[in-house]
């Protein structure tokens, strides 16, 4: 019987070679580490977003005057609309985690060198969305941070010579943020990003099942077979890849949930203090700081004395990531197999980049400034080292065959 | 590949035993997902009872006050339209009210605690649309019969006790809401007679 | 209209220097949200002292009295003063806001949420820091909250509390206070009263906090279960490769 509904769906629609190509028999190397397990998890983190943020949709009015109250409404009289809030908003904060994690990953194995190029640039596209749609849904809340965190990083379009001043008018929609353009964030929030976002995860995950994944060791299991032409080092996704990412959601949920039940304010660096009180446009609080998966971008825009140089430098310190599979010349992935020089270049820039967002957490002081400078430099300084060092770099032998 | 012998059952037990764990985890997740659909504090608070003052309705006038968001109607009725009320049982599909339409209390030849006044939800029970209170001209669908409820969607009609005429798509009599009389000339609509 | 746009606008730089220019150490509130009778009176105090001014306009009157363990009944008698007022309704008050910034400059807050804006230890401190500062509108300062402006409504319970003024390099500053005149009632009964009500603001802040642990604690359980059970089939399936 539910053999034949099979046949009846695969003679229209190539559902079990989809299945086989992508899960049941898609070859997997045998040895991913912990470090693999943030592919899936931030696709969990995604359905949690969609299913939380549809939800929290019917109860939100996205109006400067209604917004900030039917945040309180959902978290006070929408029966569980406290837990699908907060669901929302530590998996906001869970997501950028993950996907810190996943994007280091590819770092230290080399994910990102060829043939893997087009992969890696997906991945930062969805990494560039996903920060425009976190920015977004920031705004919705209406709360203090919310409307001052907005107003500032609109203004940085404002250092974009001639048309600065226009283009800022034309994103906000009013002279100030106002309810014009919470209108405008709010339908790309919920609608226009997130249908981009499931666009580029899925071909994410198609130039990955096409060339196959990468692994710690940095080799390519495809290039040694068996007589039936399956890899060696391989292993179906399924079962033993599924059964092992089910351990990982069981193990990331436990600190997710307890951060979601126990400190959902996330010590405010999830939800920040300054946002439960209602956007006045006639008061900036104190200090202001973006949420924390943004400061290290921040404290690099500050550290800069000069407006458009800040700006220019802040999208440098993302758009240089894209073109990271050019700036490594060197054949071999994996730190494993790679020069001292590359493993102290690799912990210098992760060094770098938490440094700096501490310090686009805290209040600038004059040492604190100084110190933004040097790590931006040491930040700009890994790619730039690394495309000196990696054209003659001394390697280590790569094995045959996967360790373990 | 290691060539170990598998131990296949217990393999299907550990896979049956996340499968269920996991699955009442599911299930579980979707709990708060339900029940964020149900009214929210705020719905509740405005469907709280309503208390409307009768005292200077009319014979013969309607008027209208918004209970959990539906239009409930208050309607004097005059002795001429109390008395007539009987006659039309041969024409209606439950004229005794056997259907649990109304609260124990209004299950009467009237409809109603006192016969003077008529309570009802204003909502037509074929597909929910509002009828028309015609106090004249009702003759015109139903011969003979002075006054009337009219749904102008689907032509239902109904007689001044909420009761449904025969022939017409509604099935049942116009609900009668819980109500109950603190005084002479003040109803609560939403409270049952006899609860605190 | 251009009156409250200027007091609003006048008040800006004050309002932005009192909320984070005092470096006074705050006390610890030691507030404990299972103390029902503790948040009970700080509702009390609350609607008695504060609920003139702040209203508390995200939260319900029905929720709270089913929160604190009060019978509506009590809710309506004693503290609902709005006549017109249903049980179910916000617990908006009070004064229009434009009057209320004629009279203190800015209109008051709203406080359902203000614990999670400044923390209980704040909010203990500065109901317990305002001192005699006669060059102030209300005759009252604050040290958590300079400049602040609204009168220490509390002063016939506690008194009206004497600065400690320190000098530093020809620079006075208030450090703290010390009593002054006496009030009804003693310090340690002040304390507590200040105790109740902070209490009653962070159940405010945050009202389905013990709901959310206590159901946190069974989430976590869960999913050491699943954990466990998902490791042994992890394992039992790896046994293939290994």
């Amino acid at each position: 019987m539910v053999k034949n509904i099979i046949d009846w769906i695969d003679a229209r629609i190539p559902m079990t070679a989809t299945y086989n190509r992508h899960v049941g028999k898609y070859a997997t190397p045998t040895n991913f580490n912990f470090w693999y397990f943030f592919g899936s998890l931030a696709m969990l983190v995604l359905v949690n977003q969609l299913l939380t943020g549809i939800w929290l949709t019917m109860n939100y009015v996205p109006t400067a005057e209604g917004a900030f109250a039917s945040i309180e409404y959902i978290m006070r009289d929408v029966e569980y609309g406290w837990l699908l809030r907060y669901m929302h908003s530590t998996g906001a904060s869970a997501f950028f985690v993950v996907i810190y994690l996943h994007m280091f990953r590819g770092l230290i194995y080399g994910s990102y060198q060829k043939p893997r190029e087009l992969l890696w640039l997906f991945g930062m596209l969805i990494f560039l969305v996903l920060m425009a749609e976190a920015f977004m849904g920031y705004l919705l809340p209406w709360g203090q941070m919310s409307y001052w965190g907005a107003q500032v990083i609109i203004s940085l379009f404002g250092a974009i010579p001639v048309i600065g001043d226009d283009l800022t008018l034309w994103i906000r929609g009013d002279f100030v943020v106002s309810g014009a353009t919470l209108n405008r964030f709010f339908a790309l929030h919920v609608i226009a990003l997130p249908l981009v976002l499931v666009v580029l995860v899925f071909l994410h995950l198609i130039a990955l099942h096409e060339v196959g994944s990468n692994n710690p060791d940095g080799i390519e299991i495809k290039q040694n077979k068996d007589e039936n032409g399956w890899p060696k080092d391989g292993i179906p996704f399924h079962p033993y890849y599924t059964v092992k990412d089910i351990m990982g959601v069981a193990g990331f949920l436990i600190v997710f949930c307890y951060v979601l039940f126990f400190m959902p304010e996330g010590g405010g660096y999830f939800l920040e203090k300054p946002n439960f009180e209602a956007a006045n446009p006639m008061k900036t609080p104190e200090h202001i700081a973006p949420v924390w998966y943004f400061t290290p971008f921040y404290a690099i825009l500050r550290a800069i004395p000069d407006k458009l140089l800040g700006v220019v430098g802040m999208g440098l310190a993302i758009a240089v990531l894209f073109v990271l599979p050019w700036l490594d010349r060197c054949k071999v992935k994996s730190i494993r197999y790679r020069s001292m020089i590359h493993k102290l270049n690799i912990s210098q820039f992760a060094v770098s980049f938490v440094v700096l967002g501490y310090l686009g957490a805290v209040p600038a002081t004059p040492a604190l400034t100084i110190a933004a400078r040097i790590f931006t430099l040491t930040y700009f300084g890994f790619f730039v080292a690394l495309w000196v060092y990696s054209k003659n770099e001394k390697t280590k032998p790569v094995p045959e065959r996967l360790t373990h | 590949m290691s060539n170990a012998p598998v131990d296949t059952g217990r393999r299907r037990f550990l896979t049956a035993a996340t499968a269920v764990v996991g699955g009442a985890g599911a299930v579980a997740v979707a709990v708060p997902f339900i029940k964020s659909w149900n009214p929210s504090a705020k719905a509740k608070a405005a469907g709280a009872p309503v208390e409307v003052n009768i005292s200077k309705l009319e014979p013969g006038q309607l008027i209208r006050v918004e209970w959990r968001g539906k239009p409930v109607w208050v309607v004097r009725r005059t002795d001429e339209i109390i008395n007539g009320l009987a006659k039309l049982d041969n024409q209606l599909r439950d004229p005794a009210s056997n259907e649990e339409q109304q609260p124990d209390y209004a299950q009467n030849a009237v409809r109603s605690i006192k016969p003077e006044y008529f309570i009802a939800v204003g909502l037509c029970t074929h597909l929910g649309c509002s009828p028309t209170y015609l106090p004249d001209t009702f003759g015109e669908q139903v011969e003979g019969v002075a006054s009337g409820f009219f749904c102008p969607c689907h032509g239902s009609k109904f007689d001044m006790a909420g009761r449904v005429f025969q022939g017409v798509p509604a099935p049942l009599n116009l609900v009668v809401p819980p109500h109950q009389y603190i005084d002479d000339g003040n109803v609560i609509i939403g409270v049952d007679q006899g609860a605190a | 209209m251009k009156k409250l746009l200027i007091a609003l606008v006048t008040l800006v730089p004050s309002l932005a220097f009192a909320a984070g220019g005092s470096n006074v150490p705050l006390e610890s509130a030691n507030i404990d949200l299972r103390d029902t009778e503790s948040l009970q009176r700080g509702l009390d105090k609350f609607q008695q002292y504060c609920a003139g001014c702040h209203s508390q306009q995200y939260q319900r009157y029905n929720r709270v009295a089913e929160d604190l363990d009060i019978s509506i009944e009590d809710m309506r008698n004693n503290y609902m003063f709005d006549e017109t007022a249903k049980v179910g309704d916000l617990m908006e008050n009070a004064i229009p806001d434009a009057d209320a910034a004629k009279w203190f400059g800015a209109a008051p807050p709203d406080l359902t949420l203000v614990a999670r804006v400044r923390g209980e230890d704040w909010i203990y401190t500065y109901l317990k820091s305002f001192y005699r500062d006669d060059s102030r509108p209300f005759g009252v300062n604050n040290t958590v909250f300079p400049s602040v402006g609204m009168p220490h409504v509390m002063e016939e319970l506690q008194g009206l509390p004497e600065p400690v003024v320190e000098s530093h390099d020809g620079m006075t500053k208030v450090t703290g206070v010390k009593p002054g005149t006496a009030g009804s009632l003693s310090a340690e009964e002040y304390d507590q009263v200040v105790r109740d009500i902070t209490g009653y603001l962070v159940y405010s802040g945050d009202p389905v906090k013990l709901e959310r642990e206590s159901l946190g604690w069974w989430v976590m359980g869960f999913l050491f279960i699943f954990f466990i059970v998902a490791y042994l089939l992890k394992k039992e399936y790896w046994r293939d490769v290994h």
